[in-house]
């Protein structure tokens, strides 16, 4: 059974037109997800980076939050890359205190963690199952602080996690979305076929 | 798995250009005191500009308009977690230096300042910090991308409160990418001449449809319904200048053009966050100016 999923991508703020072209390169279907219409029409979610307290106030005035946080508390597969793994953290340091937390995952946060603009940086980093180095672009990025037990780390730089999954959770601190390379995106379209045929049987 | 082996770099076009990119669908809001930076971020501003009057008030005022107290910068970075952007005068390349050296996350290059070169523009590529630069047109927007600026806003007229000079640019510059799309391959040395802007990036826009970079919009936008105006005409993010804290309530407007800019396609949403905001700034027409900000930069 290989029902067609259809992925959504969060399109609140931020750079979420680059994830739709990744996932239309891979042929997938997309859509984008601004109304709660829109998330309940997909199978998955990309939640892209951007300024995490921006999409935060988005997510409270649209309602989006609540629903999102259900919907992922029950299984739903979600990919953050950047201020979307921020939000899927279940803790964030130097965020704002009333930004959301999603809990998609056990990770902690440090928000800029890398540091201001200046600090922002690109390289190739090992990650596991690759047979080559992936080019990855850090942007303001956050720092994994810590990974609870059941967090999968795919790969690290300067002894931090860059790369996990927790369940039908993938999260990056770097912009897999702003190089030509797919396979992140692969990674988490396996994830939606996985939860969406175990769901349909 | 360790990544000991692969160095990182700063600074370069990529990494400049992905700042860029993550603060579209976006507003970006000018700020003069902390407190305003405060009440920007709390609305969901993406960023904000740091300066040191607004350009309404540096139209009212008269004289010259430089780059920022370095001491206001740094109270409005300890303020909020969102980049901060500032801005130098164009061809400033010192200023820039000092912005830079502040550790901004984004300089503009801007026709609002009062430009300190007639002939030239910031050699961009010489900073590890991005910068956006203003264009009317697309020769404009090639040319600065030419020299390194990781982003274009159309110039419109800052300070008016009048968002028909937005809309001009944005037509203009999104109208000849349109029009490059459907030239052959030969009418783009033609193309390239006359808009005074390099080949290659001529050809990359015939190849692509769009320009090298985001383009967002700038320039007297005052309203929801403004942002959601430059949004549907094609811009990815915009920029907020003295329409938010010269209107009656900056805290609601503020929020209710984040809103606007994230739901622009949707009128039913654009009708509630327009409603009871108060006065917007007064606004001044086109033929009552005496200084066009916008033909400023060559």
């Amino acid at each position: 059974m290989n029902a067609r999923a259809t992925i959504g991508v969060l399109a609140l703020q931020g750079a979420f037109d680059a994830h739709v072209q990744h996932l239309n390169a891979l042929d997938t279907d997309v859509r984008l997800v601004k109304t709660e219409s829109d998330l309940q029409a997909v199978n998955g979610l990309v939640i892209p980076g951007g300024e995490s307290t921006t999409m935060s106030n988005l997510l409270v005035a649209s309602g989006l939050g609540k629903t999102l946080t259900k919907k992922i508390d029950a299984g739903f597969p979600v990919f953050g890359t950047c201020a979307g793994m921020i939000m899927m953290a279940h803790s964030i340091i130097d965020g704002r205190p009333d930004q959301i937390v999603l809990n998609a995952m056990d990770i902690q946060v440090r928000r800029n963690g890398y540091g201001r603009q200046n600090d922002s940086f690109e390289q190739d980093i090992d990650i596991k199952s690759f047979d080559t180095p992936f080019h990855a672009l850090f942007i303001r990025a956050p720092i994994i602080e810590k990974v609870g037990d059941d967090v999968e780390v795919f790969s690290t730089v300067n002894g931090h996690p860059v790369l996990v999954r927790q369940g039908t959770a993938l999260a990056s601190s770097f912009h897999p979305e702003l190089v030509p390379d797919l396979r992140v995106h692969e990674i988490f379209i396996s994830i939606v076929h996985e939860s969406n045929s175990s769901q349909v049987r | 798995m360790s990544s000991s082996s692969h160095t990182a770099q700063v600074g370069s076009f990529p990494v400049k250009r992905g700042l860029a990119e993550m603060l579209k669908g976006g507003v970006i809001m000018d700020v003069v005191t902390p407190g305003q930076a405060k009440i920007a971020e709390d609305a969901g501003a993406c960023a904000v500009m740091a300066l040191e009057r607004v350009p309404a008030d540096i139209r009212k005022d008269g004289g010259v308009a430089r780059m920022s107290d370095p001491d206001m910068i740094e109270g409005i970075k300890a303020a909020v977690t969102i980049p901060v952007m500032a801005k130098a005068r164009i061809g400033h390349f010192v200023e820039a230096q000092i912005l830079q050296a502040l550790g901004v996350d984004f300089i503009d290059e801007s026709e609002v300042l009062t430009p300190a070169d007639e002939a030239h523009h910031i050699d961009k590529y010489k900073f590890t910090t991005p910068f956006v630069c203003g264009a009317t047109n697309l020769g404009e927007a090639l040319r600065r991308i030419s020299e390194g600026a990781a982003l274009i806003r159309s110039k419109g007229e800052a300070g008016t409160g009048n968002v028909v000079e937005a809309v001009r640019h944005l037509r203009s510059i999104l109208g000849d990418i349109k029009k490059i799309g459907s030239a052959d391959s030969a009418e783009l040395f033609e193309w390239a001449k006359r808009l005074q802007a390099p080949l290659s990036l001529v050809q990359e826009i015939a190849e692509t449809g769009k320009l090298p970079v985001p383009l967002f919009c700038a320039g007297g936008l005052a309203t929801p319904a403004d942002a959601a105006l430059a949004m549907q005409l094609g811009a990815e993010s915009v920029f907020v200048g003295s329409g938010i804290f010269k209107s009656d309530n900056p805290a609601a407007r503020a929020k209710a053009i984040v809103e606007a800019t994230t739901h622009y396609m949707d009128a039913k949403i654009l009708a509630k966050v327009s409603a009871g905001l108060g006065a917007p700034m007064t606004g001044i027409g086109m033929d009552e100016i005496n200084q066009r900000y916008a033909e400023r930069g060559w």
